[in-house]
This record gives C-alpha cells, sequence and structure tokens, in this order.
C-alpha cells in the first residue's frame, strides 16, 4: 500500500512537471530581442571608432540615447525562473542568475551607467566616444563571464 | 628457467629505461645567464601569459587580479586539478623561488623539488617563451601582494596521481619547435610567439588526443569545452572568419564582428589581451590569419 502511494505520488509528480513545464518562448524573445538592440546600436558606434562608418553626430547620439532606453526597461518579468539553459531550449542563460539575483540585478544597472557615459559623450566625436566604449564593453563581459554559457 | 631469468632480466631493464626516460629534466643552467630582470616588461608578459585568469580568484576584478592566490578548480577527464598558490608568500606562495626555478616551472614543468608539474599548468606553451620574458616576470611576480591561502590537493584518479608518468607525456608533447613552421615576417612572428608561448590559446583552442595531448595537425580547431557545456570555438581561417582588425578589436573590447561579447572565460582573456599594445594584438590576428 505505501509502494503503491509512493508510486502514485511519483506518477503524479512527473505529471506535474510536464503539464507544468514551460517554454518561455514569449521571455526568452522579449530579453534575447533588447540584446538584439543593443547590439545594434552598440554596432553603430563601434563602426564609428573602426572607421567603417563616418561619425555622425546625430547618429551616435540616438544610438547612446536607444543603449539608456533598453538599460531602463524593467527585465523582472522577462526572467522567469526555470527560464535557464538547463530548463528550457534556445537561451545561454544559466541558473546561476537565480541564485545570485543581487549581483545580476547590479551588473545589469553597471550596464545602465556605463550607457549614460556613452550618451553624454556621443555627439563628441570619435575621441570622446572611444573611452566611452571601454566600459560599455566591460560591463557586457562582467555578465556574460558570469551568467551566460558559451556558445554551442 | 633461464628464460624466466631473461625475463626478469629485460623487465628490469625495461623498468631501468623508462624511470630514466621519465626523469623529470630541467632547463639549462646557463639559460638564464647574464639576462638583466626588467619588471615593466614582466608585467607585459604577466598580462600576455593570462597568469591571473587561473592563480587569482575565479571572480576578481582590478586589483584582486593581482593576487594569485590559487584555488580554481580545473576540470578534466583525468580528475579536477586545483590551482595553486603563486603569490609571492615565502611558505605557501613561491616566494622562495629563483628566476631559474620559475624557468624550470614554467618551461620544463619541474618543480624546484624536481618534480613533474601535471600539464594543466600550460608549460608545453610556456616552453615556447623567451629566456629574458621569464625573468621579466619573475621580477614582476614577486613585486605582487604575498597571500597566506592554503588550497586543497589534485583530485585525481589512478593512475594519474603517480607523477613520473608524465616524464613520458613529456615525451610525447613538450616540444618548443612552432606549430606555424618556417620564416615568417616580423609581426606574424611576433603572433606566433604569443599565441603558441605565453597567451597558450591553444590549449583550449585545439583538440586533444586520448592521451590529453594536443592534436597538432587539427591546430586551433576548436574543442569541447573541459569545464562544461558548449564547444570552445576553431579560430583558424576556415572558421574564424573575421578580419584581422576584427579580431585585434575583439581582444581589445569584447565586442564580436557582431557587438556581441565574450563571455566566460574567454571574458578573462579579453581582459589580458586589452592591457598589451595594441601592435601585439594586431600581431595576433596576424598569425591567426596566416594558419593554414
Amino acid at each position: 500500500m505505501k509502494i503503491l502511494g509512493f508510486a502514485t505520488a511519483a506518477v503524479i509528480a512527473v505529471t506535474a512537471s510536464t503539464a507544468f513545464a514551460q517554454d518561455f518562448n514569449a521571455e526568452k524573445k522579449a530579453r534575447q530581442g533588447q540584446f538584439r538592440i543593443m547590439a545594434f546600436n552598440l554596432g553603430l558606434l563601434g563602426d564609428m571608432l573602426k572607421g567603417e562608418r563616418e561619425y555622425d553626430a546625430e547618429m551616435a547620439q540616438a544610438a547612446a540615447d536607444n543603449l539608456v532606453t533598453v538599460s531602463n526597461l524593467h527585465e523582472a518579468a522577462m526572467w522567469p525562473e526555470g527560464s535557464d539553459n538547463m530548463s528550457i531550449d534556445g537561451t545561454r542563460a544559466q541558473p546561476n542568475i537565480w541564485e545570485k539575483p543581487d549581483e545580476f540585478a547590479a551588473k545589469w544597472a553597471d550596464f545602465g551607467k556605463a550607457a549614460m557615459a556613452m550618451q553624454a559623450a556621443a555627439s563628441g566625436g570619435t575621441d570622446a566616444i572611444g573611452p566611452a566604449m571601454g566600459p560599455i564593453g566591460g560591463s557586457c563581459k562582467a555578465c556574460h563571464e558570469t551568467f551566460r554559457a558559451p556558445e554551442g | 628457467m633461464r628464460l624466466l631469468r631473461w625475463g626478469i632480466f629485460l623487465a628490469l631493464v625495461g623498468a631501468a629505461v623508462g624511470w630514466w626516460l621519465s626523469r623529470p629534466v630541467p632547463v639549462d643552467d646557463a639559460l638564464l645567464a647574464g639576462l638583466t630582470p626588467d619588471p615593466e616588461n614582466g608585467a607585459l608578459v604577466f598580462w600576455a601569459g593570462g597568469c591571473a585568469s587561473c592563480h587569482a580568484a575565479d571572480d576578481a576584478k582590478g586589483d584582486d587580479l593581482l593576487v594569485l592566490a590559487g584555488g580554481q578548480s580545473l576540470a578534466s577527464d583525468f580528475g579536477a586539478f586545483t590551482v595553486p598558490n603563486i603569490s609571492p608568500h615565502p611558505d605557501v606562495g613561491i616566494g622562495g623561488w629563483s628566476a631559474q626555478d620559475l624557468a624550470n616551472a614554467m618551461m620544463a614543468g619541474v618543480s624546484p623539488d624536481g618534480a613533474h608539474y601535471y600539464p594543466s599548468f600550460p608549460y608545453t606553451s610556456y616552453a615556447k617563451m623567451s629566456a629574458q620574458d621569464v625573468v621579466d616576470l619573475h621580477a614582476y611576480l614577486v613585486t605582487l601582494p604575498a597571500s597566506d591561502q592554503i588550497n586543497p590537493p589534485h583530485d585525481l584518479g589512478f593512475p594519474f596521481t603517480v607523477r613520473r608518468g608524465i616524464g613520458l607525456w613529456k615525451l610525447l608533447y613538450l616540444s618548443d619547435e612552432w606549430v606555424l613552421a618556417g620564416d615568417v615576417d616580423a609581426q606574424i612572428a611576433r603572433g606566433r610567439y604569443l599565441v603558441e608561448g605565453p597567451g597558450h590559446c591553444s590549449e583550449c583552442h585545439t583538440p586533444r588526443d586520448f592521451a590529453g595531448g594536443l592534436d597538432l595537425s587539427n591546430w586551433m580547431g576548436g574543442a569541447p569545452n573541459p569545464s562544461g557545456k558548449g564547444r570552445i570555438p576553431a579560430i583558424d581561417p576556415a572558421n574564424l572568419t573575421w578580419s584581422a582588425a576584427d579580431i585585434a578589436y575583439y581582444l581589445e573590447s569584447g565586442f564580436t564582428p557582431e557587438y556581441d561579447s565574450a563571455g566566460g572565460h574567454m571574458a578573462k582573456v579579453v581582459g589580458n589581451m586589452a592591457r598589451l599594445p595594441a601592435s601585439d594584438r594586431a600581431a595576433i590576428a596576424a598569425y591567426l590569419k596566416a594558419l593554414p
């Protein structure tokens, strides 16, 4: 009887976890979308810096403004528990994001600060963009180093 | 009976030859003779060699990268290696080491008391370094803060616990010959030195054979990630199609041409490479483009 009880419980547990397992597709697309917007706007600035695109103060300012805008998005709803790379496909978000939420939030905030510095610098020519680019790259790296799994 | 005696005799000879072949061989005593240490260049060697990425704490940033207390654990097919304390602490670090000791460790994989190091310490790459760079690095390392942190031993299974066996491994895999052989221009030569030597890029970017030696026929061809999910990407010209300028910019900023950013261990490597002169990053890019 006891064994039967366990078996029933196990069956229920398995069924339940199947029933409640979600792919979090919308959340995943939303957060990956914002990274795309970041990369696109960083690309405009970086290409000007590398000399692959002519410097255009207005475009540079708009790109920097967009970075700040993304940094101000409320993130929480895009990162539900169980949407890590061990639980769902198509993400490199590691489970430690949910183990260290404060560190994760702090690293996102660091990006915001770096983006604001870029916002202040962007219309000042490539000589001003250059020094502001480093901290942005640093904030991307710092978060990816800890919280993102390698590709593949 | 006579056959048995012969058998025993041959077995003993074989064991003696094996023992002799597997002995730890330090570098030449005269290797460092007459070299004057330059700690300023030593700092550049320190970043080129990526010492802090493994020997500092895993999450170290800024000045904490200079505290080489060890303690990180490196996963491998043979067990987990614990990174040692190489801060200049006299007892638990390498404060008592001479430049010669450092050269033996880095270029021959031999400890001051004459034992083999495991090749998790990438001396197979460091063997290609110049003696001057090692002397300079030694002069820089002694200026760093000392840490009294004591780390746990490696966690390996038999037979990998027998260090003497590494002597035979070294016969197969320890060489100071360039992989990109032959005459190359000055920039590519500098890149070759940085990549194949101190930068030890191949240790992750080149696949290994069953014995853990690098598969030189698949140089920079990418490999499984030893520390978990995913793969270390191939960076030979067939696979890494970025321009030389893109590669150099990536090493400086961490940004790919698509403005994705470096992650994982490579984020640390970029942090190191960013401290080198721009000419060195360009040289690394030139070397990678020059690979077959």
